[in-house]
């Protein structure tokens, strides 16, 4: 008789897969999981305490450093918010350029997901051409703000720097060139017959599951949910592009794969107009009391980041500071499918379902 | 080397055996470690990168410097961990590597030992390998080694398999299990190589041969994404070296093996280049496969596991099955 027992197997929080600080204990029998229970924390710097004792400019940086990945959309979402509790009105140019960068964010954005997901199924090559083009887009961000990864580029009202001469038309050759290599990582991968065998079917759920869980984003439309803020709730200039918004129909990892491939082509469609239409002169920044207090109320604002849908809940007193902040933190909400998705996976699908959510660890524990 | 071969075992046939034993460690560990070399340029060029450049000129003394390094580092033992065995393993792993050198023709001239049984040789000590990794897995008292090692030992049972089938098809065509007479039967053209008539037992072997080495798209053991390191995750210094090493080794190992076996080993393409000495023809062959390696490793994921057993017994198994069928019904027509 052979005697079989489970093993309680501690994943994380230093584990190469598990995308920074994250730990997750499954008990496995053989190699197939029985349960799961992530464990988060490990990362959390208090942001939204941080926030009630500093004024709305200070509380920028704090920002860039939930998602660390996209901090020009996280920049945005808090700048919003008080735009919005304050009802100011931003420049044309100051919003175009903001578009801009959020845009070519959330394509950085998707390369590194790219990437680092191909390195978790074992393909090392794929790693090091997303960071090469990354490196393109960070090296626009580099000029525009003067940092690679915490810009620090938005301001209530408006951006703190114009784009440097010249800036624009490099970011405009820049779309061509980025569609070629979108091409060439399809060749490269998407037809892989490995890398589907690996990924289609696999982290599957359906459109119910995924609102009942309060999924948002690639996890949320790879079920078939038609649903982008950009396009149903839009915000900053949206409303004036044409794109489309890509949506899968199984709902498990390979179409949330295709979902997000398909929105770098979208964020180019996009970057492309934007281009086109940005006045070329203007003010950047709009008319904006010395301190910023936005008046006694309430807030929320929600936009699309690459992760997903990423809310400000804004609560002020009048006074400089704001009484009560709150995120909706994209990869906190999206990971909460993660434990009913891996029982009964095996410990290489862990990690590939794991990857397909695409969580930042920052933002999970802010 | 064959008149030392048949002489009664005295001092002195033992002396030039072991003084070229030791000449073919101290060969095989500055190919290990230029093979390493070459594996970090090739993959860097792949990938828009330069590869090692810093250490010495052009970066030559890399892999001298990482072995510098190991040997300089903690050998740790964990405290739990069963202490015999944890040393045993990385040397179970190792020796059987270098011991199927033995069994290659490197040219006519070139061997160390003529076995009437050489394939079967290779097979078997290679097997052992792998009772290494699966103790090194277990005897860390660690539960990703655990999982690595126990990994290896089913990838093994279902590559093994279908690995020595599809050499079977060579075999019966050249009448022998010697690897020499292998390659002396694959003498002329190019096109009597092994390679065309046994095509399907040549890409059987080659994929159950990239399984045997334990290399992407099969490097569940050492899975990094999924187990770390896998079963040497415990391991550090030069125990650790003895596993790469030993990867390294088979590689070396196996890319002569395929030369011998499919790609006529020491023979030129076409007789009237027979003008260039063997030994370079054996290395260009050489090369080529160990570059082949590289060239997948840079270019395919990782199979799962349940799919890399699926495959071994439900694709490679009968198609190896099929090509030992093929050939005998091809011989025996031919007769």
């Amino acid at each position: 008789m052979i005697r079989t027992e489970e093993l309680l197997l501690n994943v994380g929080p230093q584990h190469p897969s598990t995308h920074g600080v994250f730990r997750i204990v499954v008990k496995i029998d053989g190699e197939v999981i029985t349960e799961a229970t992530p464990v988060m924390g490990y990362l959390h710097r208090g942001t939204e305490k941080l926030a009630e004792n500093l004024n709305y400019t200070q509380i920028i940086p704090y920002t860039d450093r939930m998602d660390y990945v996209s901090a020009m959309t996280n920049n945005y979402v808090i700048c919003h918010a008080v735009e919005t509790a304050m009802q100011l009105e931003v420049p044309e140019r100051a919003e175009f350029l903001r578009l801009i960068v959020m845009e070519l964010q959330r394509i950085a954005s998707h390369l590194v997901w790219w990437g680092t997901y191909l390195l978790d199924i074992g393909a090392m090559s794929p790693f090091l051409f997303a960071f090469k083009d990354r490196e393109k887009i960070i090296d626009f961000f580099n000029e525009i703000s003067g940092a690679r990864l915490t810009y620090n580029y938005m301001r209530v009202g408006g951006v703190k720097w114009d784009a440097p001469e010249g800036w624009l038309d490099r970011v405009r050759e820049f779309i061509p060139y980025m569609r070629k290599q979108l091409d060439v990582y399809a060749t490269l991968v998407s037809g892989n017959e490995i890398f589907m065998s690996r990924i289609k079917g696999i982290g599957q759920y359906d459109a119910q599951t995924a609102i009942k869980y309060g999924l948002s984003g690639a996890n949320l439309r790879c079920a078939g949910v038609k649903w982008d803020l950009r396009k149903d709730q839009p915000y900053s200039l949206y409303e004036r592009f044409d794109f489309d918004v890509a949506v899968g129909t199984n709902g498990d990892c390979y179409d949330r794969y295709l979902v997000r491939v398909e929105e770098m082509h979208q964020s180019l469609r996009i970057l492309e107009q934007a281009l086109e239409q940005i006045p070329a002169e203007g003010e950047i920044m709009g008319k904006v009391p010395r301190v910023i207090r936005p008046p006694e109320g309430e807030v929320y604002v929600r936009i699309e980041s690459p992760r997903g849908e990423i809310g400000c809940h804004l609560i002020s007193k009048g006074k400089a500071e704001p009484y009560r902040l709150k995120f909706r933190r994209p990869s906190f909400v999206n990971l909460q499918i993660l434990p009913k998705l891996l029982v009964g996976e095996t410990m290489t699908n862990m990690v590939t379902i794991l990857g397909s959510i695409d969580i930042v660890v920052g933002e999970v524990d802010a | 080397m064959s008149a030392y071969l048949e002489e009664t075992l005295g001092w002195g046939n033992f002396t030039i055996f072991a003084i070229a034993a030791i000449a073919m460690l101290l060969i095989s560990l500055g190919i290990v470690t230029y093979l390493i070399y070459f594996e970090r340029k090739v993959i860097g060029w792949m990938q828009f990168r330069h590869g090692p450049t810093r250490t010495g000129p052009l970066g030559l003394l890399q892999s001298v410097a990482d072995v510098a390094k190991l040997l300089l580092k903690e050998d740790t033992i964990p405290k739990k961990a069963d202490r015999s065995l944890f040393i045993l393993a990385p040397v179970l792993a190792y020796v059987p590597s270098f011991l199927v050198l033995a069994a290659i023709p490197y040219t006519e001239t070139i061997y160390f030992a003529n076995l009437d049984v050489g394939v079967l040789y290779y097979v078997a000590l290679s097997g052992v390998s792998t009772i290494g990794i699966v103790l090194g897995g277990w005897a860390s008292n660690n539960k990703y080694a655990l999982l690595g090692g126990m990994r290896s030992a089913a990838q093994m049972i279902s590559y093994e398999i279908p690995l020595v089938i599809s050499v079977t098809g060579v075999i019966m065509i050249s009448h022998s299990l010697n690897l020499r007479q292998i390659v002396i039967g694959q003498e002329g053209w190019f096109w009597q190589w092994n390679v065309f008539p046994q095509i399907i037992g040549f890409v059987v072997f080659v994929i159950a041969a990239v399984s045997e080495l334990n290399r992407t798209p099969f490097d569940l053991p050492e899975a990094e994404s999924e187990l770390v390191a896998g079963y040497h995750v415990e391991y550090s210094g030069f125990r650790f070296a003895f596993f790469m090493l030993s990867e390294y080794t088979y590689m070396i190992a196996i890319a002569g093996l395929t030369t011998s076996l499919f790609l006529g080993g020491w023979h030129a393409p076409a007789p009237f280049l027979e003008f260039i000495p063997g030994l370079v023809w054996f290395a260009l062959k050489w090369a080529f496969c160990i570059f082949f390696l590289f060239w997948i490793r840079a270019t395919l994921p990782r199979i799962r596991v349940d799919q890399l057993m699926s495959m071994g017994w439900k694709w490679l198994l009968p198609l190896s099955l099929l090509n030992v069928f093929i050939t005998a019904v091809y011989l025996e027509l031919v007769r």
